[in-house]
């Protein structure tokens, strides 16, 4: 059986988990084993790295060094963690100097790595390793009519570009269609929303979510599909602030990639979060309903 | 590798020289040097227009050696981190890294830009980090803006209650088991310095 490391990271524990549960169940249903690693800390994320650069690629480790010790490849859905623990991995090869700095900080914790783990985001793990001839195999519903932008966001593939193209990602369009939805044109998908900025340059982030959802209306989508914790937490809690900046009335879902995987695949909504999203997917009442006869 | 020139004053060349430091701790940081000022990050970057100087321009700056003007602006705690420039740039510079750069050598001189609560927010995540040892979004959302600005404290609660109702925030802390393995390598790798 393939198994992975399973490194959920925090915006996975609360605010995003509705991500969590829909990785958890359909990873379960393709029969891909995910083991948590355990006692995981924060990854340290853009915020420490970008501030203490030793000190945030030590912390990042222990979790790799944590991987290591199970013998097993990570999987990290949070499309930050997964570019920070590359990064970390990334840092740790490119420089003896410093993978020995890293590995004396370790070292306070009885732990040492030494760059055998590989990093995996789902959308790749999907795709990749089981294919889509497989998850074609398993669906139990199509979601035939379902009309979708497939918003890749930036840290899925920048900087490193390890799974799909940095420029014209088409993973996750590939996985739409093998279910049956359909990727509409969405120009934007690669385009930043801004992230953490939300928080701290609120007006500036209001006018990048603007955009990204006026071109999902514009090419006549029915629901946003994202990948990554930022962006769904952007783009879905923030509709209302748009709405009254801006005079618009969007009321578009905002869903994660697994979770319509697991629509197809008949898991019951509850068990993915459905019911915790702020702009209730309605138009996906039709298709499981039909799962669960 | 030009680090000091006797033309600009001392201050400058100091801070020249920590950046120069910062650039080398990092792979391919001294690409740098190959800036061909073609406007490539500044254009792929999707807020450099809010920014009150371009990613270009602080290249340029730091030629023309007005080093401390780069520290002071905005433009490094703006960066949303996300990579176009570094995948755009002809000659692979690590914009992105570049700009961390620049923010370490901000913080470890205390040059920020004033009355910008953003270098606060990194402060307060790093203390919910050695504390808990994961991310406590609610209290960092609070302490954030206990210091950014009370309005949006106050204007944030109903939204806040929306999320716990459904049950996306959590109320307390979740403190990981092994908090001092977190903490020690947090010293460990403090003792190291800033690089």
């Amino acid at each position: 059986m393939m198994e992975f490391a399973y490194y959920p990271g925090c915006s996975l524990e609360h605010t995003s988990s509705p991500y969590d549960k829909s990785v958890r169940a359909v990873f379960d249903k393709l029969g891909i084993g995910l083991k948590e690693i355990e006692d995981w800390n924060c990854c340290g994320a853009t915020m420490y790295m970008s501030v203490k650069k030793i000190v945030g690629y030590s912390i990042s480790a222990r979790n790799l060094a944590l991987a290591q010790k199970m013998g097993l490849d990570i999987c990290a859905p949070c499309s930050s963690c997964y570019t920070i623990l590359k990064k970390t991995n990334r840092h740790i090869q490119w420089e003896p100097k410093e993978r020995d700095k890293i590995n004396e900080a370790l070292a306070a914790a009885d732990l040492s790595y030494d760059t055998e783990v590989r990093i995996r985001h789902p959308l790749d793990i999907i795709v990749n390793d089981i294919g889509l001839d497989k998850i074609k195999n398993r669906i139990l519903t199509t979601l035939d009519g379902l009309k979708v932008a497939p918003y890749y966001g930036c840290q899925i593939v920048r900087p490193h570009g390890e799974f799909d193209d940095v420029d014209e990602p088409t993973s996750m369009d590939q996985m739409l269609t093998a279910i049956g939805a359909t990727p509409v044109h969405y120009p934007y998908k690669l385009r930043c929303c801004g992230g953490v900025l939300m928080t701290t340059e609120e007006d500036l982030a209001l006018k990048l979510n603007h955009g990204l959802i006026a071109a999902a209306v514009d090419n006549k989508a029915d629901i946003i599909a994202t990948a990554c914790p930022l962006c769904q937490m952007n783009l879905e809690a923030y509709q209302d602030k748009i709405n009254k900046r801006f005079g618009k009335k969007y009321s578009i879902p905002v869903v994660y990639f697994t979770q319509l995987l697991g629509v197809a695949l008949g898991i019951p909504p509850k068990d993915m979060g459905l019911n915790r999203l702020i702009v209730n997917p309605k138009i996906l009442s039709g298709y499981y309903k039909e799962a669960l006869v | 590798m030009p680090i000091v020139a006797e033309s600009l004053p001392k201050r400058e060349n100091e801070l020249r020289e920590a950046f120069w430091d910062q650039v080398s701790s990092f792979p391919e940081g001294d690409k740098i040097k190959r800036c061909l000022q073609c406007g490539s990050c500044t254009g792929s970057c999707p807020v450099s227009f809010a920014m009150d100087i371009t990613p270009r321009e602080t290249v340029a700056l730091f030629r023309a050696g007005m080093i401390e003007e780069i520290l002071q602006s905005k433009t490094i705690w703006i960066c949303a981190s996300c990579y176009s420039c570094t995948v755009r740039c002809p000659v692979g510079i690590r914009v992105t890294d570049s700009l961390y750069a620049l923010k370490r050598t901000a913080i470890d001189r205390k040059i920020l830009p004033s009355h910008f609560p953003v270098p606060a927010l990194s402060q307060a995540f790093i203390s919910s980090i050695k504390k808990y040892g994961r991310n406590y979004e609610l209290g960092l959302g609070f302490r954030y803006y206990l210091r950014a600005s009370i309005f949006k404290l106050l204007s944030s609660i109903g939204f806040g209650l929306k999320m716990i109702r459904l049950g996306r925030l959590g109320l307390l802390p979740g403190k990981i088991k092994r908090i001092n393995e977190v903490r020690a390598i947090i010293d460990k790798a403090n003792q190291m310095g800033e690089h």
